[in-house]
């Protein structure tokens, strides 16, 4: 049963073969057992679950299903909860349990979805490799059977081990450089980062605002169109998101891709790519290409700039987002505060972590009198540059294709010491946040019994095509359906 | 040495929209401590801001109002600094791309002269919440009610001389936004408020002094006060030879003093940059066009109207239509009593006097323009003098009761107008006084005369038991005299 997709598992619970209960109990069953060793859940809701579940199967019986009544799921910890703690992975937030739902959630809960907990994630999603979190490093369950404790990549990280696992078939999980994509690739799972608006950030905890996007998790390209089909939309509670038509991304998984123009952007395929990630990057490519599709080079020339231009601006707007965070309304307080400065310094000082303390010490510095034109306009130059670079190539190709990380999943601790190496893996994904653009991380093969994944990106709203591409791509291979051991 | 006063004016304005700026909370004044702050007011994570269009509309009357520029394409900006009242650790304002672009508003000097006070530009921004220091035992209660309540702050250019043109400036202010509805105009409540920015300067030279800014001025009164009080403070230190430190100041009205809040130095370094979480707000002609058909009339047309329409002069029909509401009761007034001249001098008299004396609004008058016009009515047509009028409105004022009539009757103040009854009182007093009689026939100056005229009203007053028509025995007098 756990190795079922939420496409099939709909389709069991609609013909009665088993009642959302049933599952539940099941999957909360290996969720405890199998989560010790991963630790890629920071709460397990299990009363609520069952309650849901079994108002999940009065629906169904009602009359009144829709795909996702019953289906088990889980939310990463970023998603406010009504009711249920929700921690963005920091002593900060450990407390907090919020009044209100983000708009993801009730989208969920309406749809009558049974969400099982909350994900692990890199704290305040900055960082590639979930250890940031205050509740633990996730472990990836690829390399556990080799007694190696690898990293999931992040911040996203608890998302793709749980799905990976088979602990839910399906997680939420968000992207602000690459917090979707990276794990899910490091993962050997299906990603999706939707276009900038496409899902409304109402309720999710803001990490850098303009970059943030809610996205899908799951095994099949098909169940992250499942996925996007009740999170995508507009949200009058969030001024950023987008008043556009949302299409049935089910609808169009079966095209043929006969005709697809792929790009392949020289930059994503040089410097520190090792050549076996290039060989089973290439290996999809050549997929795609006996599916029907054309493939030719075509240029980022702003490329190499990315990673300082986001290095920019996520902290600037994060040392903004951060400052409520203060001690004096929810959250953690330091312990007997002597007065104001006191109250605000050691809350700060105990209650986040060192990585996020050093985003919001870069992007304070950044946007400081003397250096805001050299740092924060710049950047806000050197983003326009990056975004027209995708604006020309999608007037000559369909989607862009590249590896999503430049190497698989590391083992924990090896990059921890040295930010710049962490900020790295994302070099591939973290311009598509900067342009606003949709790109989605798709199980492409295995380098020494790990994971790759092949990047796809799209044009604005493209999502029904990249979701398309995956699927077509999943039908011929079968890099997706690989259980670790 | 003589010196030049340079004053330029931020005055922040709260909008009377019905919810906040960037939330569905209500903005009504005096609810219990935070009742009036949902998630978004509270910053609770992941909450984000959702513009109020309301808070664009009265900014764009209030653009077209005092002849500015609308910026068709406006941004806003994070302000970052910490404080228990700000919950976001930011403040959500208008920096580079105000809505409200270059303007200007025309006020009425002492002497009769009009002067042009430029406007420099004028912003959206949400207000914070209020720090309560009493009544915590050494803690600071926090009450976010005002919190993220629409603000506009008008920064004018330093155009002012004097606290006279400052004053002038904010009642005119004051007149428009409470005329166009977008402000409640009440101060007490804190929904405007000033900061004075004072600098002096050598008579006649080019180059400004070093400013102040002397913040959170409440009353117009506190604003006269505050300015005297820091030009005099400048001024002892220039002519002690000293400097002035730029920096911002606290003035305590009660004590008629002030003290430094914090210098250029101890300033913080706010961190502007565009909110993220908020599209730059783009407004075109028709949301324009609509703001402009929607504006109501202005102080310089309605004094315009009053003097054309009511026949006042350029002082009383300024001061009549420079407050929408004081305007508002004196047409009801003048409309009622059939007689503007004499409605404008009561509005200005007796009704300004009593509620400066008991520090009400005219909103918050106990009498209504048209009895205030009834009252008009009675005095016109002689059915009581002045004396007996002003023992009218005082029970009007008092509640005791609410029509003019039923207190002339009550209190018996109607004059005896009946000539035949007027001149034989007259006859009796005169008879009584052969002496003063004499002295006035014999005295050829007339202006002597006519003082001596009074001497023959205490009497006749008395006789008619205080109900004689004053006017009427003085005619009477200055016929039968004269004879």
């Amino acid at each position: 049963m756990h190795n079922k997709s939420v496409a099939e598992l709909s389709r069991e619970l609609e013909s009665g073969k088993i009642s959302s209960v049933e599952l539940t109990r099941e999957y909360l069953g290996r969720l405890r057992k199998e989560d010790e060793q991963l630790n890629s859940f920071i709460s397990i809701t299990e009363d609520q679950a069952l309650a849901d579940a079994r108002a999940a199967d009065e629906q169904r019986a009602a009359g009144k299903a829709t795909p996702w009544t019953g289906v088990p799921f889980a939310h990463k910890d970023i998603f406010c909860t009504n009711g249920v703690a929700t921690t963005c992975g920091s002593k900060m937030l450990a407390n907090f349990v919020p009044p209100y739902d983000a708009t993801v959630t009730s989208n969920f809960r309406n749809a009558g979805a049974v969400c099982l907990g909350k994900t692990n994630m890199d704290e305040f999603a900055m960082g590639s490799s979930t250890e940031s979190s205050y509740f633990g490093a996730t472990t990836n369950p690829w390399g556990l059977s080799r007694g190696e404790k690898r990293v999931p990549g992040g911040s996203s990280g608890g998302s793709a081990a749980a799905v990976a696992a088979r602990l839910v078939p399906a997680a939420t999980a968000t992207d602000t450089g690459g917090s979707i994509r990276q794990p899910a690739a490091l993962c050997g799972v299906t990603g999706l980062k939707p276009t900038y608006g496409r899902v409304s950030r109402y309720g999710m905890i803001a990490f850098a605002s303009s970059l943030d996007q809610g996205g899908t998790m799951a095994r099949t390209a098909e169940d992250n169109a499942l996925m996007l089909n009740v999170m995508a939309g507009f949200d009058p509670k969030d001024s950023t998101s987008i008043d556009r038509e949302v299409p049935d991304y089910t609808a169009t998984l079966d095209e043929p891709l006969k005709g697809l123009k792929i790009g392949l952007p020289k930059e994503y395929f040089t410097g520190n790519l090792s050549a076996a990630m290039e060989e089973q990057v290439r290996g999809a490519i050549r997929e795609y290409e006996k599916l029907g599709a054309t493939v030719k080079e075509v240029s980022l020339p702003h490329a190499d700039l990315a990673i300082a231009a986001y290095y920019v601006i996520a902290p600037a707007e994060a040392s903004a987002n951060l400052s409520r965070f203060d001690g004096a309304r929810y959250g953690y307080r330091c312990k007997d505060p002597k007065d104001l400065l006191d109250m605000y310094t050691r809350t700060r000082a105990e209650g986040f972590g060192e990585e996020v303390k050093r985003r919001i010490l870069v992007g304070t510095y950044a946007l400081s009198a003397g250096y805001f034109d050299a740092y924060y306009l710049k950047a806000q130059k050197v983003r326009r540059l990056i975004q027209q670079d995708f604006i020309n190539a999608f007037k000559e190709v369909d989607v862009l294709m590249s590896p999503t990380t430049p190497s698989p999943a590391f083992v924990q601790g090896e990059k921890t010491s040295d930010p710049v190496t962490m900020y790295l893996e994302d070099v591939f994904t973290i311009a598509i946040n900067l342009a606003g653009i949709p790109a989605m991380s798709v199980p492409a093969g295995f380098v020494d019994g790990l994971p790759v994944g092949l990047q796809i990106i799209g044009d604005y709203f493209s999502e029904a095509r990249l979701l398309n591409a995956a699927h077509q791509f999943q039908q011929v291979t079968d890099w997706h359906q690989r259980e670790p051991q | 040495m003589q010196w030049d006063i340079v004053i330029g004016l931020e005055i922040h304005v709260q909008l009377a929209t019905r919810t906040k700026i960037f939330s569905g909370s209500s903005t009504a004044y005096g609810a219990e401590p935070n009742t009036q702050a949902n998630a978004v007011d509270l910053a609770m994570p992941g909450t984000l801001p959702v513009p109020n269009e309301q808070a664009f509309r009265y900014a764009v009357m209030f653009g077209l109002a005092v002849n500015a520029e609308i910026e068709r394409r406006s941004v806003f900006e994070r302000k970052n600094y910490f404080y228990p009242d700000l919950p976001k650790g930011y403040q959500t304002t208008q920096l580079e791309r105000p809505i409200v672009g270059p303007g200007y508003v025309d006020i009425d000097l002492a002497n009769g002269e009009t002067k042009r006070v430029r406007i420099h530009h004028a912003h959206l921004e949400e207000d914070a919440g209020k720090s309560l220091h009493e009544d915590f035992h050494g803690m600071t209660g926090i009450d976010l009610n005002r919190a993220g309540t629409p603000l506009i702050e008008v920064v004018t250019e330093p155009d002012m001389t004097n606290a006279d043109e400052a004053v002038a400036f904010a009642k005119k202010l004051h007149g428009i936004v409470t005329s166009l509805g977008i402000c409640d105009g009440d101060m007490s409540q804190g929904s405007m408020r000033f900061d004075v920015n004072i600098s002096l300067k050598p008579k006649g030279s080019e180059t400004l002094g070093t400013r102040t800014e002397t913040k959170n001025l409440n009353s117009f009164r506190f604003m006269e006060q505050a300015i005297a009080h820091e030009v005099e403070r400048q001024m002892d230190i220039l002519e002690d030879g000293g400097t002035i430190v730029q920096e911002t100041r606290l003035y305590n009205g009660d004590r008629d003093e002030s003290r430094s809040m914090r210098t250029k130095e101890e300033a913080n370094d706010y961190r502007y940059f565009p909110c993220p979480d908020l599209l730059p707000v783009e407004i075109d002609d028709a949301f324009i066009d609509e703001a402009r058909n929607s504006l109501p009339e202005l102080p310089d047309a309605r004094k315009a109207r009053f003097m054309d329409q009511y026949g006042l002069n350029d002082y009383d029909a300024g001061l009549l239509a420079g407050d929408s509401k004081l305007a508002a009761f004196f047409e009801a007034a003048a409309e009622r009593g059939k007689d503007a001249k004499l409605a404008s001098n009561w509005v200005q008299g007796e009704f300004s006097a009593r509620l400066n004396a008991e520090e009400k609004s005219v909103a918050q008058s106990p009498i209504t323009g048209a009895q205030l016009g009834d009252l008009v009515v009675r005095i016109a047509d002689n059915t009581i003098s002045s004396a007996g009028a002003k023992k009218v409105f005082e029970a009007l004022w008092s509640g005791e009761n609410d029509n003019v009539d039923a207190i002339i009757d009550a209190k018996g103040l109607k004059q005896v107008s009946d000539t035949g009854e007027l001149e034989k009182m007259v006859d009796e007093v005169l008879a009584s006084m052969p002496d003063q009689v004499a002295q006035y026939q014999q005295e050829s100056d007339p202006k002597k005369q006519k003082k001596m005229l009074g001497g023959f009203m205490g009497p006749l007053m008395k006789a008619s038991k205080g109900q004689g028509n004053p006017k009427l025995f003085n005619e009477i007098l200055v016929r039968k005299l004269g004879g």
